[in-house]
């Protein structure tokens, strides 16, 4: 009988632990490499030096050096950080209004639902990362630009979900009750329904994050991101492509902070969906 | 005829075992009603779904047999019980908004367990399962076929329910508080058809609920439960009027029908039944 | 004679379905007093949750007058698992009224909470609680809490005790009785169940066929 019960009690730690431990731990050295990338850098990340072309990872540039005999390590930092930025900004923007437009819709209905949702529906109709490349062709490159273009492309996938969420419970009774009480509308969506659907929101924003710093890195591969002279991990990536053979380094690195970036973040939104009574009731 | 025999269940909650269901023994004769009677926390669910080999994997079953005729349904493998799962076993929920699937239309869910346990033709699974919606007196059998459960009432919803249930005849249904969830108008309507499918098909039906009323207007056999074992059992009527242990005498005169010779009820059930 | 607490007076409603207007409710009209419990019977489809939405205030649309002489009635719900907000602790729940009406201190608001909670049989250490952490009859009574510490006088029931145990409903009608003496609550108690409504009600009203009759216990 005890040794059944401590069977048990292992395996769920086990489930829940793992991912939010590894995840947490994962994001916060992540974001403490990015941090420190944005005040201190072991050397610039745009200096020159012809006498150090593709040099592989040593004690002095331990991530080597690229076809400008620049510090790669350096520039995965600033890299990071920018990719991170568009990625947070995105999240915020098209997280952010997609809360607003999908509670209104999903909690009012009616016709300003169907106006809403059709609008969604159209700018849904094109894949985000096109979408956004269009946004971009209009409004020219660079960092907050793309940023924003990607944000308002993807307001529609969480508009969505968000919507679906607030249809599931606005005829709940606690809604009704505090309606009964008095409570205002905004109170009402946002402090009585909202933290219900924090599950389903939240495994939408890592997802959404992960997309979001990936399609960054997409379009800075293709050139149309993040512009040089400033880094981005997409960016070094496409520039690191000549060299593959000569200077492996240049793309192991940033690719490498890419996957750990996208891994920790993904982890930690399931670790806090399954520690924090997570699953859709 | 099936047959329960020194039945224990644990579930595991927050990583702690706790038994549900100690050492409990009955049978259910063919073609009978047997009600099982117990609060919240009494295992009468947990003995339901065991029999119906639907328990979850925080369960750990020790020791005990179900024997369904000739075979212990608890020694048999997940693949064998899902043969017998629906063609001989066949279980009604207490929410009938959520047992059906949304996004099914009516008919194929009737005729789920057809696909599963015969080779009948699509033409012929279709009449089986007009048939079955007739048996559970729904009319527009046709038009139903093709609906989808949210265009349906809640009683509508629990008759589509038995109707999946009873398509293969089943030799044994399990109800778990099959009616609490529906208004009580619609509650007894429930309750006369399924003991008019009782004796129709002579199918055994185990019926699960708190509520010791329901329970006696349906049932001819009564096991009470408490705290995972059976503290009474015995014939339905004589268990109402005379109950022998205190827990069952709490749980009759809990039950606010102290009232029902009061002049006042007789006027309200006359004004009602008008 | 006892104070007023709600009154219907000729109260038509409709229901629309495309264009055509269907009536609901005709001509309704009764008046609830203090301390009074009244029944309300119907079967599903006689209006009668219409009616509810109405009393409650949650219908704007109907015609005729609807008279309420206390603060705003409030409603305990048939499902206790689906009426006190998973999310939020007791004492958040409890507070909420207070905090949309304004004036109370943090310490005002825990104090009449924790008071609330006593006056419906309930430890005050349930405060801290989640409402996943109590059995249906414990959420019911916070219910009933919640009610009450709005400061309203008049309870729409619907169906309070249907999924309770039998036990358990026992329990909650002498704590529904005891609030109708002590506090001078005035219920509309909604049921099926004629034996409760017979012997908990002094009045009942029996809605058909969109109109409602009234019987009195003599």
């Amino acid at each position: 009988m005890n040794v059944e019960k401590q069977r048990i009690k292992k395996r769920k730690m086990g489930k829940t632990g793992y991912n939010f431990t590894f995840g947490l731990v994962l994001t916060v050295i992540m974001i403490g490499l990015i941090v420190l990338g944005f005040f201190w850098t072991p050397y610039d990340t745009e200096a020159m030096q012809g006498s150090i072309k593709l040099n592989a990872p040593s004690l002095a540039h331990i991530f080597g050096t690229d076809q400008f005999g620049r510090d790669v390590f350096s520039r995965v930092l600033a890299g990071a950080g920018s990719t991170f930025l568009v990625a947070a900004g995105t999240i915020l923007i098209g997280g952010g209004i997609g809360i607003i437009v999908g509670s209104v819709t999903g909690y009012f209905g009616g016709w300003l639902d169907e106006t809403l949702m059709r609008i969604n529906d159209a700018v849904a109709a094109f894949p985000s990362v096109l979408l956004a490349l269009v946004i971009i062709t209009v409004w020219g490159t660079g960092k907050y630009k793309v940023m924003l273009a990607l944000g308002v492309a993807f307001i529609p996938s969480f508009a969505r979900i968000v919507r679906g969420e607030f249809m599931r419970c606005r005829e709940a009774d606690y809604v009704t009750s505090a309606k009964l009480i008095g409570v205002s509308t905004p109170r009402i969506l946002f402090v009585h329904i909202l933290p219900n659907i924090l599950p389903a929101l939240l495994s939408a924003l890592t997802i959404g994050f992960n997309n979001a710093v990936l399609a960054e890195a997409g379009m800075s591969y293709l050139g149309i991101g993040v512009q040089p002279p400033d880094a981005s991990l997409g960016r070094m990536l496409s520039e690191s492509q000549t060299y593959l053979a000569g200077g492996p380094w240049c793309a192991v690195f940033p690719g490498l902070f890419l996957v750990l970036i996208v891994l920790g973040a993904g982890m930690l939104g399931e670790g806090i969906l399954d520690r924090f009574g997570g699953g859709r009731s | 005829m099936m047959k329960v025999e020194n039945l224990s269940i644990h579930f595991e909650q927050d990583g702690e075992l706790q038994e549900v269901v100690r050492d409990i023994s009955f049978c259910l004769q063919d073609g009978e009603i047997l009600g099982i009677v117990g609060e919240s926390g009494s295992g009468k669910t947990m003995t339901a779904l065991t029999i119906a080999g639907l328990l979850k994997e925080q369960a750990v079953l020790d020791g005990g047999s179900i024997f369904l005729d000739d075979t212990d349904l608890l020694t048999l493998s997940a693949r064998e019980m899902r043969e017998i799962q629906g063609r001989d076993i066949s279980m009604i929920f207490q929410e009938p908004m959520t047992a059906l699937n949304p996004t099914m239309k009516i008919g194929r869910q009737v005729e789920e367990s057809l696909v599963l346990h015969t080779k009948l033709s699509k033409e012929e699974r279709r009449e089986k399962a007009l048939r079955a919606l007739q048996d559970v007196e729904l009319v527009n059998q046709e038009d139903l076929y093709g609906r989808y459960p949210h265009e349906l009432s809640g009683g509508m919803r629990q008759r589509v329910m038995i109707a999946a249930a009873i398509v293969c005849r089943p030799k044994v249904l399990i109800a778990d508080e099959p009616t609490t969830a529906l208004d009580v108008g619609t509650q007894e309507s429930i309750l006369k058809l399924l003991k008019k499918l009782n004796q129709k098909y002579h199918m055994g039906i185990l019926f699960i609920s708190h509520n010791l009323r329901v329970v006696n207007e349906l049932c001819s056999r009564v096991l009470v439960m408490k705290d995972g074992v059976i503290v009474e059992e015995g014939d339905a009527e004589k268990i109402f009027k005379n109950p022998q242990t205190p827990y069952t005498k709490e749980l009759i005169q809990a039950i606010p029908g102290r009232t029902k010779s009061s002049a006042f009820y007789k006027l309200l059930r006359a004004k009602a039944g008008e | 004679m006892a104070e007023k607490v709600l009154e219907l007076k000729h109260v038509n409603a409709f229901y629309k379905e495309g264009k055509q207007k269907k009536q609901v409710l005709e001509d309704i009209s009764f008046t609830l007093y203090e301390g009074e419990i009244a029944g309300l019977v119907g079967e599903s489809g006689s209006g009668k949750s219409t009616l509810c939405k109405c009393v409650l205030g949650l219908l704007k649309e109907y015609e005729g007058e609807i008279t309420h002489y206390t603060k705003r009635p409030q409603m305990v719900f048939q499902d206790p698992f689906g009426s006190l907000n998973p999310k939020k602790t007791i004492g958040w729940i409890l507070e909420e009224p207070l905090k949309v009406q304004g004036g109370y201190s943090k310490e005002e608001r825990r104090k009449r909470a924790e008071k609330m909670l006593v006056q419906v049989h309930l430890p005050k250490e349930f405060y801290r609680r989640y409402p996943g952490e109590l059995s249906g009859g414990q959420r019911q009574r916070v219910s009933i809490a919640l009610a009450l510490i709005t400061g309203t006088k008049f309870i729409l029931a619907d169906e309070p005790l249907s999924a309770l145990d039998v036990t358990v409903q026992a329990q909650m009608i002498e704590l529904l009785k005891e609030l109708q003496k002590k506090e001078k609550i005035c219920y509309l108690f909604v049921s099926h169940d004629l034996d409760v409504v017979s012997m908990l009600c002094s009045r009942v009203l029996f809605l058909k066929d969109r109109k409602v009759e009234e019987y009195a216990d003599i």
